[in-house]
């Protein structure tokens, strides 16, 4: 028996615009918003659309035989749900058919395993939340971005409770196995399905291309390759972008043609069916432990990280990019945390990869930027003006402190018998306190006030301002014009 | 068509050509040796003779035309081929000129007298005649220069034989249009550069004209870069068809860049002719943007031009004046050491046909920022881009390669690896696949 297990990745990031060093302190508008609408439209009209309504065509003639697997970035969710609410909906059709897997992975699609296991693990959370609260779907198993995978991933997933997780099934991790079978993680024991990188790349990679040698690909080609796994193989995982169908492969190549023929082609086998990623894993037993220590991916040819990390410009970018993670995050500024956040999506790093000059098309494809120069200037501009928001937030938050009540041993108990708290207290007080009491506290001697604003609120400035002044109402009214100010920043 | 491994179409092809002696059997052989490709090899007394007009060739060089055609006739020789090279003299007492040395017996120089140096506009070559005591042989006009030149020119090759006629830039295209009238070989013209990159919109009808014929009686023109190619289709309404590309290149080498501590500022370059071409004032521009973010950087003007003194009083006017350096002409010890000492070259051109200088920048290690309207970087990928009036792209890439040390040496490597690859080898043998489509190899 041999089942297919299609998963298809569902990503648009947020593209960066040309951020010049002149933009830092002036705008925050990082993301080019033409672009990222420009592109979605494209995408949703050759991919989206078209192929959503095959697969729903597929699911409801075929008797609940044909399924399918999603993983959705966050950020492709926002831009639909922002740009094209239609596509959502109909996201959500497929979902309601009850024959189609959802997946987990980071919000952001970002490498923030490589990075901070926190921040890791609060993407996974916000993804889930994500996946509940707009599908109402709790996913069950993990697939991280790019298949980005190694035993330590296998630990953390396999901790936070998943079925089984997704990783390309790459030669120097697979040897002389097949990717036709479960396996599981010899560090945490966790079920893995591995992509056939082979069968998958006929699809996304070579389908259109004249001068492989399994062009033209039909449908009926492709069913014996896989009918050859039977005796064989339990699972085949063919695991590829979504944009695959309409976009990377266009209609007029045939792909949509292949696809609506390819389930009914893969059924005449009796022996055949289609699984998702959570049937495939409670279905099969794993035949054998995978032990992989090292980083493996599903890009380019090297398999590995050298694609978003590969040079000295990725990996300073993204060590700047992490160096602002608990300042950023102790700040609660939401929408900071947000552009932060969006600029960990592993797209940005692709755009600064030098080894496109060789490595052909891929890396330029949807590209914002025509240089990976251009692309590190612009997010390192970005870093800075991110840096300079967060000083303004520290400022401000110590602002804000001066407003608050001080220690209660620390308040000002005025001669009188009156007590102020803070600040904001203080003007009134000072208003109303009669002019003896008032010179009690400010006379050649001393200026209590001023000590008080300066030792306790902590306010050096407005302490300095008060020290020369020998008159209420003109404190009275220093006073209040810096709580206005405070308040106004 | 050399480039192709030897596949048993391609033998067959090949021996059709040679019968139909597109390619004259007696002058290649196969050399299966050689990673399959095709080498050519020239038979003892049949090679292939080109006569070559150029206005500068070593050692009197004011400008980079001058290396530009030592370059290419020296690969071109090593390619076993025979050059007559017809040179103007220029000025032997001139302090600018410098000596390349030219023992090659495959060579053979003429050289004739006249102090006209490749890039004088009518305008200037009045200027540098009557400020002078050089008197040019026929006449204080450049045009009637041109005009005896080209009959001396002609005159000196009368009694030559050879294949075919190579002319480079405006002021040679009459004496190969004279050649080609007398000897009936075909004509090949090298466009480096076309009035409308030297002088703009405000173009000499004169020289116009004088390149229009040359490149209408051409067999075949060289243009180089794709960028001077559509100015000649668009401007002189020359056929595409007949145009090759042929990129420049360089040999240029020079010592690691020098110990960046002995510096107490960092330094950005111009290095060029200092005219409305080359972008000087966009530079200054730039430089004051810069400034503005960054105190610790000085900016270098080097080369000389008709623009100097505008330059120089722009510089003060923007109160930049002691933060910007002129160095005036450089001889090629100095040029070697100021590329050294930089840490970003600009090129910001307004029309550059192609821009030697950024590969002798990007193989002397330093990165480069070069205009969009330029033909070089349609060759090199490993450089930053802006358009030569946005000075604040222009400004934004110098200061991002300032404050960025892993962006300055990513660039700085890869931009080595890269020029170091862009080799006048490669040239030479373009120059001759453009000779073999006329049929004379």
């Amino acid at each position: 028996m041999v089942s297919v297990c299609l998963y298809f990745q569902v990503h648009q990031p947020y593209r960066i615009r040309r951020y010049q060093i002149f933009d830092i302190g002036r705008h925050h508008n990082y993301f080019d918003e033409n672009k990222n609408k420009e592109v979605l439209n494209k995408v949703i009209e050759k991919c989206y659309m078209p192929t959503n309504s095959l697969l729903l065509e597929l699911i409801n003639s075929m008797d609940g035989k044909f399924k399918v697997s999603f993983s959705f970035t966050g950020v492709v969710l926002e831009q639909l749900e922002a740009y094209a609410p239609h596509i959502i909906e109909s996201f959500k059709a497929l979902v309601d058919t009850g024959c189609v897997e959802l997946l987990n992975e980071t919000y952001y699609h970002s490498l923030s395993f490589i990075h901070s296991m926190k921040e890791f693990e609060k993407q996974i959370d916000l993804h889930k939340k994500k996946m509940n609260s707009l599908f109402g779907f709790r996913p069950k198993v993990f697939r991280n971005t790019e298949l980005i995978y190694n035993n330590e991933l296998s630990n953390f997933i396999s901790r936070l409770g998943y079925d089984g997780i997704l990783a390309e099934g790459a030669d120097h991790i697979m040897g002389w196995r097949s990717p036709n079978f479960v396996y599981k993680s010899k560090s945490s024991g966790i079920k893995l399905l591995l992509k056939n990188y082979r069968l998958s790349d006929d699809i996304a990679f070579r389908f259109g291309e004249k001068n492989w040698e399994g062009y033209p690909l039909t449908a009926d080609k492709f069913a014996q390759w896989i009918n050859k796994i039977n005796g064989n193989g339990n699972v085949v995982n063919l695991f590829m972008d979504y944009e695959t169908f309409g976009e990377h492969q266009w209609a007029d190549k045939g792909i949509f043609n292949f696809l609506k023929a390819l389930p009914p082609e893969l059924l005449k086998h009796p022996d055949n069916d289609f699984v998702t990623p959570g049937e495939a894993l409670s279905r099969y037993k794993p035949v054998a432990e995978l032990d992989v220590p090292n980083l493996v991916s599903w890009a380019d040819i090297e398999r590995d990280l050298s694609a978003w990390l590969g040079n000295n410009m990725q990996k300073e970018a993204v060590r700047q990019l992490h160096l602002l993670e608990d300042k950023i995050i102790k700040s609660g500024d939401d929408k900071l945390i947000k552009d932060w956040r969006i600029l960990q999506s592993s797209d940005h790093f692709y755009y600064m990869c030098t080894k496109w000059f060789a490595d052909g098309d891929v890396h330029k494809y949807f590209n914002p930027f025509n240089s990976p120069y251009d692309a590190f200037i612009s997010f390192m501009n970005i870093i800075n003006d991110l840096n300079m928001r967060l000083k303004k937030v520290e400022e401000m938050k110590k602002m804000n402190e001066k407003l608050k009540d001080v220690p209660e041993d620390k308040v000002f108990w005025a001669n009188d018998g009156g007590v102020i708290k803070n600040l904001r207290e203080l003007a009134p007080a000072l208003k109303k306190m009669h002019a003896d009491t008032f010179s009690h506290h400010v006379n050649s001697e001393k200026n209590d006030f001023s000590n008080w604003v300066r030792d306790v609120v902590g306010d050096q400035e407005l302490a300095e301002e008060l020290k020369g002044i020998k008159n209420k109402k003109n404190a009275a009214s220093i006073v209040s014009n810096r709580v206005k100010e405070i308040k106004s920043s | 068509m050399f480039k192709h491994v030897l596949s048993p179409a391609f033998i067959i092809a090949y021996i059709l050509l040679c019968k139909k002696n597109i390619i004259p059997e007696k002058h290649y052989l196969l050399d299966i040796s050689g990673f399959g490709k095709v080498v050519k090899t020239w038979n003892g007394g049949n090679r292939l003779k080109i006569l070559m007009f150029g206005w500068e060739f070593p050692p009197y060089c004011i400008g980079g035309l001058g290396r530009v055609c030592s370059n290419l006739v020296k690969n071109l020789s090593n390619r076993n081929v025979k050059i007559i090279f017809v040179t103007a003299k220029g000025k032997p007492d001139s302090s600018s000129a410098k000596v390349i040395s030219m023992e090659d017996e495959n060579i053979k120089l003429c050289r004739v007298d006249s102090p006209v140096s490749c890039y004088m506009t009518p305008e200037g070559y009045i200027k540098v005649v009557s400020g002078s005591n050089i008197h040019g042989l026929y006449g204080h006009n450049l045009f009637e220069e041109v005009e005896n030149y080209t009959k001396k020119a002609a005159e000196l090759v009368a009694e030559e034989y050879y294949d075919i006629i190579h002319a480079h830039d405006w002021m040679t295209f009459g004496a190969g249009i004279e050649a080609k009238k007398q000897s009936g070989k075909p004509l090949v013209v090298h466009v480096h550069s076309t009035e409308f990159d030297r002088v703009g919109d405000n173009v000499n009808q004169r020289v116009y004209s004088i390149e229009k014929k040359g490149m209408q009686a051409a067999d075949s023109v060289i243009a180089v870069s794709n960028y001077t190619k559509e100015k000649i289709v668009q401007n002189y309404g020359i056929n595409p068809d007949k145009i090759a590309v042929v990129y420049n290149a360089t040999d240029f080498k020079n010592a690691p860049a020098e110990n960046h501590e002995i510096k107490s500022s960092k330094l950005v370059l111009f290095l060029g002719r200092v005219t409305f071409q080359k972008g000087p004032e966009y530079f200054l521009h730039a430089a004051k943007k810069v400034l503005e973010h960054e105190k610790n950087v000085k900016f270098v003007v080097a080369g000389s031009g008709d623009m100097e003194p505008y330059i120089i009083d722009k510089a003060v006017e923007l109160k930049i004046a002691d933060k910007v350096l002129f160095t005036g002409f450089l001889d090629e010890n100095e040029l070697n050491r100021i590329y050294r000492l930089a840490d970003v070259y600009v090129l910001p051109s307004v029309s550059e046909p192609f821009g030697i200088t950024v590969l002798e920048a990007m193989k002397s290690g330093v990165p480069v920022i070069v205009s969009k309207n330029s033909g070089v970087r349609e060759l090199v990928k490993h450089c930053l881009t802006t358009d030569f009036w946005d000075i604040n792209e222009m400004s934004d890439k110098i200061l991002a390669l300032l404050n960025h040390d892993v962006l300055h040496s990513t660039l700085k490597m890869n931009g080595l690896r890269e020029a170091s690859s862009i080799t006048w080898g490669s040239a030479a043998d373009k120059c001759l696949e453009v000779y073999n489509k006329l049929g004379v190899c």
